[in-house]
């Protein structure tokens, strides 16, 4: 059982749903990205995504294409974004999920990447533009370092692919909210689609895409064992104009977020 | 030992694949099943021939360039396969056609679709406007402005344009935006796809689309000539014409050569050239990106061909030694496209100029005496592109 399993179980056994944050590596710059990190963990979450930025993010709709043009801009790498990794897991309580795409991957290297991940402490890594039948060659080398491939499914999922998907999986099984890009909105009937989901697999379910707001997560929440929420908190740290008042607005949403989940 | 599969459905060598969101994956699955059945289905292809034939004007010419073999090898014979002479401009109609008689056998309602030079989208533009089908277009600002003429064809034909600003507002960033389109409406629309490029089934689907130009330049030179040529040379940007021609000739004794754009001190298309392999929009293949894996903005003259990706078929071609591919800069194109228009009365795309440049080259390397019989794969007209030549004509005279 890797260390992601264990404790999404560990949450759900608790009966705590849990809030998931994702935040772009080095968004807005990388002193600030630390500080959002701190944030997440003071607010609570025991769970962070990290995204490694990437020049074509398809899945991804404004918020992050900005954050992670603006973090490339500033010079992140996957490299950097793994130092920042490790700090996070080193500082804080935070299991760490990265979550980028494949090509910056095949670049570093995938058994590099591999044991980097491990040596960080990183308990999982989502890539989305690497589906099921793409996907064994990389989740073969993660595992062999105890990290977890964790994939994502969607509403166009079919049964057929939902069991295979869930056969796999380890640590939680990433539910894409809606079909369409990352922070466009909650797609409808979130009850049946997380009930489909869960009658091929035994793994906690995590909700993502479109979550902008406590009570969108909280609506999550009433079904799901987590919640995502990424774009939302770019969006706040876009409008904030500076970091202190950045950091401000992304622990104020994080507690109010996690208050409405614990209702 | 590589993360990747190196074989199974979809797959050129180790290049091609299925790199997308999960969202899609169902829906390539269902396009995978509709090809099969068409292929298997009699009616679809003759509804496909009798529209190639009375809507699209084929088969398409093979012409004998004899001003242009007078001025660039004497003892040549070049032959243009006239791609520009396909309704709508160009060879990407015949992609089009077969694409959308695919969306309607699924039933999908809408089109939605990424254009360069625009010449794809005024082909998509116009078989929507043939089924009636809603057509939405994504196009880079850049292009937009350099490529107007199309944008108003596109615009006259129904479609409505998209401007894409983000990245380098080129042919690249608008695939990144008809991708999220598709992703989000996914359920009642299609996604037809310009080039060779893409997740599987999409190159092996546009090349088959494609593969007319090259069953009828066989015929043609076979008939002409009584001869197979010595070589064909295509553009190649995503690679479609040149996959299209190419696959007709794989497996004669005939060299292939695929002319990718070298661009300017502003930069360049050669993924081929000088890029290395890895993952965009939905396939691996040769990429133009840097050590970190991020994708550099291309550069051409060339909006067709101004893409950091390539087709992986072309990978394959590549690596095996099959096709052999090299680059033309935006001046030695701007030439070729400047004494086509004047020795022959033909105005090229900039893109097919890029493959008459090469083909100009070559015979200057070897010589005066050198014999050989070529095919240059014409694969669109230079209408869109006059705004952009004058300028050229303007700054020194690249055009004379």
């Amino acid at each position: 059982m890797t260390e992601l399993t264990r404790l999404t179980r560990e949450l759900r056994d608790a009966g705590e749903t849990a809030l998931v944050p994702f935040l772009t590596a080095g968004y807005p710059d990388l002193e600030t990205s630390r500080r959002l990190i701190a944030e997440t963990a003071a607010a609570g979450c025991r769970i962070l995504e990290i995204g490694v930025p990437f020049s074509d993010p398809v899945a991804d709709g404004p918020a992050i294409q900005l954050a992670s043009s603006k973090a490339l801009a500033a010079g992140m790498t996957l490299g950097k974004a793994l130092d920042l990794a490790a700090e996070a897991r080193r500082e804080h309580d935070l299991r760490v999920v990265l979550m980028g795409y494949l090509n910056p991957v095949l670049a570093y290297g995938p058994e590099k990447f591999a044991k980097a991940c491990a040596a960080a402490g990183v308990a999982g890594v989502i890539v989305p533009d690497l589906p099921l039948e793409e996907a064994a060659g990389l989740r073969a080398v993660l595992a062999a370092g105890g990290v977890s491939l964790v994939d994502l499914v969607a509403p166009t999922s079919g049964d057929d692919r939902l069991a295979a998907y869930g056969a796999s999986a380890t640590g939680f099984l990433y539910l894409v909210s809606t079909t369409g890009v990352t922070g466009a909105g909650l797609g409808a009937d979130i009850q049946s689609y997380v009930e489909r989901v869960r009658r091929h697999t035994e793994v906690p379910l995590f909700v993502g895409f479109g979550i902008s707001s406590p009570a969108a997560a909280a609506e999550v929440g009433a079904v799901a064992d987590g919640a995502v929420v990424g774009s939302a908190l770019l969006r706040l740290v876009d409008e904030a104009g500076d970091p202190d008042a950045a950091v401000a607005a992304v622990g104020a949403f994080l507690r109010e977020t996690r208050a409405a989940l614990a209702d | 030992m590589s993360i990747l599969k190196t074989g199974g459905p979809g797959r050129f060598g180790g290049y091609g694949g299925q790199f997308v969101p999960e969202t899609l994956v169902p829906c390539l699955l269902e396009l995978e099943a509709a090809r099969l059945a068409a292929e298997a289905d009699p009616s679809f292809a003759t509804e496909l021939a009798h529209l190639q034939a009375d809507y699209a004007g084929r088969p398409t010419p093979l012409y004998r360039a004899r001003r242009l073999e007078a001025a660039w090898g004497p003892r040549s014979r070049i032959y243009l396969k006239r791609e520009d002479l396909n309704h709508t401009g160009s060879h990407k109609l015949n992609n089009c056609l077969g694409q959308i008689l695919l969306a309607r056998r699924m039933g999908k309602q809408r089109i939605v679709a990424e254009t360069g030079a625009g010449q794809h989208g005024v082909a998509t533009a116009t078989v929507c406007a043939l089924m009636g089908l809603g057509c939405t277009v994504y196009m880079g600002a850049t292009d937009v402005v350099r490529q107007a003429p199309n944008v108003a064809r596109m615009r006259l034909l129904g479609a409505e344009i998209l401007t894409v600003t983000a990245g380098s507002a080129t042919l690249k960033d608008a695939t990144s935006e008809a991708i999220r389109d598709w992703v989000t409406n996914v359920k009642d629309t299609h996604y037809i796809i310009g080039s060779t490029v893409g997740p599987h089934p999409y190159p092996t689907l546009v090349r088959d689309f494609q593969s007319v130009i090259g069953r009828e330049a066989r015929a043609q030179i076979l008939e002409k000539e009584d001869s197979l040529p010595d070589r064909i040379i295509a553009c190649v940007g995503g690679g479609s014409n040149a996959m299209g021609i190419f696959t007709g000739f794989l497996d004669d004794p005939v060299a292939l050569f695929g002319v990718e754009a070298a661009g300017s001190d502003q930069g360049h298309s050669e993924a081929l050239g000088r890029g290395t392999p890895g993952v965009l929009h939905g396939s691996y293949s040769y990429l133009v990106q840097d050590g970190d894996g991020q994708v550099i903005p291309a550069h051409s003259v060339a909006a067709g061909l101004d893409y950091p990706g390539v087709g992986p078929e072309h990978s394959h071609l590549r690596d095996s030694g099959r096709a052999v591919y090299l680059g033309v800069d935006d001046g030695e194109a701007l030439d070729s496209c400047g004494e086509c228009s004047r020795l022959e009365g033909i105005i090229p795309a900039l893109e097919s100029s890029h493959a008459l440049a090469y083909c100009k080259k070559q015979l200057a390397e070897e010589g005066p005496g050198a014999e050989p019989l070529i095919i240059v794969n014409l694969s669109g007209r230079g209408d869109k592109d006059m705004a952009g030549l004058e300028a050229a004509a303007a700054d020194g005279g690249a055009t004379s």
